[in-house]
């Protein structure tokens, strides 16, 4: 192994390490939901902010954008707005009632909200879809990174993620505790900050071989390839709408006090994630320039590795190998933090609602948990690269097709019925995977209906909405009996005394 | 007032009438409004008209301001892609080098994001304190 790579291993290791001690840690802190609820009461904004920061910087932040940006342009950009803006719309419409509604996931809420098990069960189908399309991309960008840091075939970096996030939940640790999660961000950023002053430094002090594309306007401006105006549209729709959608976002809400709190924690995140998305466009400018191999036709497999590649094209020798390995090592927790927190969803849902009738609740979670893990890393292995961005932002737009419809609408709207969330769901659902199938079975078109399948939001969000709004209104009689109850729930500050019974949360097994 | 309706309200006030002294009396009508024994709060558990337009309201004036700052969004960072299609300044523009588009678009938008986010929390709890002011303490 070179020195780079030796390097690049002992700072994934130490990543590892980390990552395995803080498991084994949380299990001494192990909670139930109730304990979890009260130890919530010392969580500040703050912290609590920078530790859902963090795992929302999965490796689509971390590579994915700076990857897309040397190979397509500004364009791209609008990824991490996209993530942050989603945010934004999170706590204008969801984040004080969902907080107040005490459903701990998801399938919890449109439980609670539809007074329907059967919503509760395609919710949870819905949730292991969206957070194993979220996962993929996590494997691949581990495998890649692997591979860029110490020649290793892709799939073992695959499969070390899926073995360490394995073990940090069989330790018991869950998402940890809050404090390591935070402190995981202010990791990633400066992991990312750190090596970039000095690329720039010598970017600035005559660097090799710089390829003199930055004037080539069909790169450097916006909106110059077909259909953008319509992709970028789609691209906004898709992640504006979908990251009250996504599950284990969803989830962290409940470590805050309350509604109160849940807002200023999302104040927070946007500032965090904002000052986080400043950096990747940088090193997708300084990748374009002086990198080979990063023009629209290459493979993604190459452009994704852009923010590693960087180090040794413009530094090189023991220096480069030094900030490789931050750099490596940032994207590791990058990829386990996030991996982890998906894992864990999917296996409380699948835990709880598939096996937990058969098995006592520790085991079944667990089993489920390996399943989950083995089974994307399958999958993982089985599929063509799509950009890791990409990919993520398509995990993005099946939660837009099917949970933003159902918490606007459950929220907002008094005229929800369990069969117009089903409904609507299932179409949502149906078409955003279809697309998503037909572009991962390779079909790549230039025309329009080539780029509506490769952003099917705009199509597929709107047939959800209309889908739910329709069959809630043909089976107007049958609204939640407690509906009035509900709305009170979800609505009312919780500083006002009013009676908020009727709602025991289901979910959350010991895995705290 | 007249001798005959005050001996009638004196009448009407019971006990409290007829020990009244020759000295003038105040008299009122029984206060107006909320009944000591039915808070806001009450009827809204009870589930009734008055509490059902209560809890409308409130959701009301809390969707209107969600849906009020998401068209500010929309009508800011959402119009961008028709206007970076168009507009040939933001297309082709620059600024100590670095094309607008990329300013714009690299951390143009984020402050926009953060100040709908502070406008949205200011207001979004003053409707709330507005509303616990309003139902009052149980």
């Amino acid at each position: 192994m070179t020195s780079g790579a030796a390097l690049a291993v002992t700072a994934v290791g130490l990543v590892a390490v980390l990552a395995l001690a803080v498991g084994a840690f949380g299990l001494r802190f192990s909670r139930t939901t109730s304990d979890f609820y009260v130890a919530s009461r010392t969580v500040r904004p703050a912290a609590n902010a920078a530790a859902i920061s963090g795992e929302y910087l999965s490796a689509a932040s971390f590579l994915g954008v700076a990857g897309l940006v040397a190979s397509r342009g500004p364009d791209m950009l609008w990824y991490p707005v996209g993530y942050t803006a989603g945010y934004l719309l999170l706590l204008l419409f969801v984040a004080a009632p969902l907080r107040r509604s005490r459903a701990y996931t998801l399938p919890d809420f449109a439980e609670f909200r539809l007074e329907s098990p059967r919503a509760r069960g395609l919710a949870s189908a819905m949730v292991v879809l969206i957070c194993v399309l979220y996962l993929l991309p996590q494997f691949r960008g581990a495998g890649l990174t692997l591979r860029t840091l110490t020649g290793a075939p892709d799939w073992l970096g695959s499969a070390i993620v899926a073995v360490l996030v394995l073990l940090g939940v069989a330790a018991g640790g869950m998402r940890s505790i809050t404090l390591v999660q935070a402190v995981q961000y202010w990791l990633k950023l400066a992991a990312l900050l750190v090596p970039l002053a000095f690329l720039l430094v010598r970017a600035h002090g005559g660097a090799p071989a710089a390829h003199d594309r930055l004037v080539r306007t069909d790169w450097l401006e916006p909106m110059q390839g077909p259909h953008s105006l319509y992709l970028t549209y789609s691209l906004i729709l898709a992640t504006f709408l979908g990251a009250m959608g996504l599950p284990h976002v969803a989830v962290r809400f409940y470590t805050n006090r309350d509604g109160h709190a849940a807002r200023r924690t999302t104040v927070a995140v946007l500032v965090l994630l904002s000052l986080f998305y400043l950096l990747p466009p940088v090193y997708g400018a300084l990748g374009h320039r002086y990198l080979s191999g990063v023009s629209a036709s290459d493979s993604t497999d190459t452009t994704d590795l852009v923010v590693l590649r960087l180090p040794h094209h413009l530094i090189g020798g023991l220096g480069a190998d030094a900030l490789t390995a931050v750099l490596g090592a940032g994207a590791f927790a990058a990829f386990l933090s996030t991996s982890s927190g998906l894992v864990l969803s999917i296996a409380g849902v699948l835990g709880q609602d598939l096996l937990g009738r058969r098995l006592p609740a520790v085991p079944a979670f667990r089993l489920a948990a390996v399943a989950a893990a083995l089974g994307t890393f399958v999958l993982t292995v089985l599929t063509t690269g799509l950009a890791v961005a990409h990919a993520v932002e398509l995990a993005f737009t099946v939660a837009a097709s099917t949970f933003c419809p159902l918490l606007l609408l459950g929220i907002w709207w008094r005229g929800l019925t369990a069969a117009g969330a089903m409904a609507g769901m299932a179409v949502g659902g149906a078409l955003s995977t279809g697309a998503i199938l037909a572009v991962m079975t390779g079909s790549h078109s230039a025309s329009l209906s080539g780029a509506v399948l490769s952003q099917p939001a705009m199509v597929t969000v709107p047939a959800a909405f209309a889908v739910m709004i329709g069959v809630s209104l043909a089976t107007r009689d049958h609204r939640p009996p407690r509906l009035a109850r509900i709305m009170v729930r979800l609505h009312t500050p919780e500083a006002v005394q009013v009676d908020r019974s009727g709602f025991r949360a289901r979910g959350a097994l010991d895995q705290s | 007032m007249s001798q005959p309706e005050h001996a009638r309200s004196r009448a009407g006030l019971g006990e409290a009438g007829r020990h009244a002294t020759a000295a003038r009396v105040r008299v009122t009508a029984p206060a107006a409004g909320r009944r000591r024994r039915t808070t806001v709060v009450s009827e809204i558990d009870a589930q009734t008209e008055v509490g059902a337009v209560y809890m409308r309201s409130l959701v009301r004036s809390q969707l209107r301001l969600a849906l009020g700052l998401t068209t500010v969004l929309l009508l800011t960072v959402g119009v961008l892609p028709l206007l970076l299609a168009t507009v040939p300044w933001l297309q082709h523009g620059r600024v100590w080098g670095i094309p607008i588009s990329w300013i714009v678009l690299g951390a143009g938008c984020y402050p926009v994001l953060i100040a709908l986010a502070v406008v949205y929390l200011r207001r979004a709890e003053r409707n709330e304190a507005d509303f616990h002011d309003l139902v009052g303490p149980r």
